[in-house]
């Protein structure tokens, strides 16, 4: 197997970075997903949107290695990442940041700890230039001075943003987020909002998000994989924005569309 | 029927209905009084009797004038009916009903039962559960020989200087297992010291040998108890503590945080605790030797008219450096031991807060076992060796 990717430079711009051929997830017996098709090219923003418990963060736990494909195949750029050893893969980690759905901050640690402990095994920084780099990416996100607080002593939005600054802490080349918008108010979703765009636009990065809030899809997305949970498989890629126009598939464009409005419930007379 | 129960103001009647035949073998349920959930609602029974009857009535249509006020309580009766209309293949007429209890109505039928959701909840029969239980020890003990294959592979980075974990981790994890269990390993292991000395007490006073009640509490407390005892303590204070530490973490996901940041789990949480409680185990259970001495020593001179420099000469004459060192070896053995079974169970804990408690409560019990069939090991090898 060549090691193009592991050893050398991500995929050019444009260029195939995740490519997921026929993958099937599984719980045990209990078949999740089958048949899993699609590509993400490098510097895309793609999202995995589909309804409640269809598998969109189990995709993503795919993606990122902490779960096996029952059977099919993920490649990054052209390096097999399924058929990968632990060693290949640990690097290969090494060049991603996750942002979790609850931020998953260690919480026996600071923020500045927290941004500092990927930083402090993976490169040979001085203790001093550590702390430096972890108060900027606090301010990158918008929390400098908190360098000092335990995550139990902030807020749930605060800590997912520390989680992404965590997650940006060695300058990542995919970012995965797990359910960004999810707990927050729209105007700090919004926010992140931004904030993705513009790390997408500095660091160059590709960016994989899980979510449902449309509102979000059509602000960053530009690809995407729709889950359709009653076939269990994908009913449609590309261009959100494309996809609601014209979509045929009635799930597909229900989910873009908001469906039709439900029934109004009512109280008593 | 509001008149007979005492709780209900008189002024609101209950809710109620009656049946009548119309014409066209229609049946007419004439609905009146209050339904409300938190009062008394009338079964369905009567109206399923009309149904089955003979000739079974074709339509259903419903007299609301006399309704009064109603919440879901109506609804879920309603519900009812239209169940039984619908096995029956009855058509309903819901044009009396008031237009909000339609509307609900329609809401809880807009979307159809989904197929085979209730069958999955079903009782296994007893061979699927005896199955699925052999499957389940088989996964265990999986799981358990997984665990020993990585920790040994993390030891052998450890050693190849290549581990990677914090030392701040590992200093934080000395102080919990060391210096802070010091207080009950103290109040424990004088006690049981007092314990031994009583036990023994009773028989050798009968022979005038109460000096040997030194002896047997020095060389009981060195060779067994005081390992013993400080693993049992260890066990329910530290071993718990490790399994809902990273149980927590496990929910939390920042297990998966360290695993996605190409940090592994195994070295960063694992090594630290193992060897803390490895190192402080022989120091907790010299302590504790030197403790159940003193709780001997206490007995034999407020009780048994010892003296003390007396039963410290026969003390410091039937201990031996075999005796400390095989109690040490131990204790060493039951700290890796606790520290095992503390962490595994955290790894294996499911992603629910009741799953930390359950992780929690099994690393004790695992613990304890391991722990008491060591020591029968322990016995075994001794006795052969002759030590």
């Amino acid at each position: 197997m060549t090691d193009g990717y592991t050893n050398g430079q991500p995929p050019a711009e444009g260029e195939p970075h995740i490519v997921v051929r026929n993958l099937t997830m599984a719980y045990g017996s209990f078949v999740l997903m089958r048949d899993l098709n699609f590509t993400v090219r490098r510097g895309d923003i793609f999202i995995i949107m589909g309804g409640s418990g269809c598998g969109k963060s189990t995709l993503l736990r795919h993606l990122i290695g902490l779960k096996e494909p029952a059977t099919g195949e993920i490649f990054y750029g052209n390096f097999n990442f399924t058929r990968a050893s632990l060693a290949e893969r640990e690097r290969l980690l090494r060049r991603f940041g996750v942002l979790y759905q609850g931020g998953a901050l260690w919480s026996s640690m600071t923020l500045a700890e927290n941004i500092g402990l990927p930083l402090s095994q993976f490169t040979d920084l001085t203790p001093a230039q550590i702390r430096e780099i972890a108060s900027l990416k606090l301010a990158f996100v918008g929390l400098k001075g908190f360098e000092d607080y335990y995550p139990s002593q902030i807020s749930g939005g605060m800590q997912k943003r520390a989680g992404l600054a965590r997650a940006i802490a060695l300058d990542p080349e995919v970012l995965f987020f797990d359910e960004p918008s999810a707990g927050l108010d729209p105007v700090s979703s919004r926010l992140l909002d931004d904030l993705i765009l513009e790390l997408r636009a500095s660091l160059g990065a590709t960016i994989v998000v899980v979510t449902h809030e449309l509102a979000s899809i059509f602000t960053i997305g530009n690809n995407s994989v729709f889950l359709d949970a009653e076939t269990r498989t994908m009913a449609a890629a590309g261009d959100p924005k494309e996809l609601r126009e014209k979509s045929t598939n009635p799930h597909v464009h229900q989910f873009l569309t908001r469906g039709e409005p439900i029934m109004e419930s009512s109280g008593n007379a | 029927m509001s008149a007979i129960n005492p709780n209900v103001q008189t002024a609101t009647r209950h809710g109620a209905y009656s049946i009548e035949h119309a014409p066209d073998a229609t049946l007419v349920v004439h609905l009146s009084g209050e339904w409300h959930l938190r009062r008394d609602l009338p079964s369905a029974d009567e109206v399923a009797r009309e149904l089955a009857s003979r000739p079974a009535p074709r339509r259903v249509t419903f007299d609301a004038t006399a309704l009064g006020r109603w919440d879901s309580g109506l609804v879920a009766f309603l519900t009812q009916i239209h169940e039984l209309c619908h096995r029956r293949g009855i058509s309903e007429d819901r044009s009396g009903l008031p237009a909000g209890v339609r509307r609900l109505l329609d809401l809880a039928e807009a979307v159809p039962e989904k197929q085979g959701a209730r069958g999955s909840v079903r009782r296994p029969g007893l061979f699927t559960r005896v199955g699925e239980a052999v499957i389940r020890h088989g996964e265990n003990a999986a799981d358990g020989l997984a665990f020993v294959g990585d920790l040994t592979l993390a030891i052998g980075r450890l050693i190849g200087r290549a581990a990677r974990f914090r030392y701040v981790d590992l200093a934080q994890n000395i102080q919990d297992c060391g210096p802070s269990a010091v207080g009950i390993v103290t109040l424990i292991s004088f006690l049981v010291g007092v314990i031994l000395a009583f036990m023994g007490a009773v028989q050798l006073q009968q022979f005038g040998a109460s000096i040997y009640v030194a002896d047997l509490v020095a060389i009981g407390m060195l060779r067994e108890m005081g390992a013993m005892m400080t693993a049992i303590i260890m066990s329910g204070r530290t071993g718990a503590a490790f399994a809902a530490q990273i149980g927590t973490m496990k929910v939390t996901q920042e297990i998966d945080a360290l695993t996605t940041m190409g940090i592994s789990p195994f070295q960063f949480l694992v090594l630290p605790r193992l060897i803390a409680l490895v190192l402080m185990m022989p120091l907790l259970c010299l302590y504790s030797d030197l403790m159940g001495i003193m709780g001997g020593a206490f007995v034999g001179v407020t009780m048994l008219n010892l003296s003390l420099p007396n039963y410290l000469r026969e003390t410091i004459a039937a201990v031996t450096l075999t005796y400390l060192a095989i109690g040490v070896v131990k204790a060493t053995v039951y700290g890796a031991l606790i520290a095992i079974a503390g962490c595994m169970e955290g790894f294996r804990c499911g992603s629910s807060s009741s799953a930390v408690g359950d992780a929690a409560t099994r690393a004790v019990v695992r613990s304890i076992v391991m722990v008491v069939v060591a020591c029968g090991i322990f016995a075994f090898i001794t006795n052969i060796l002759n030590i």
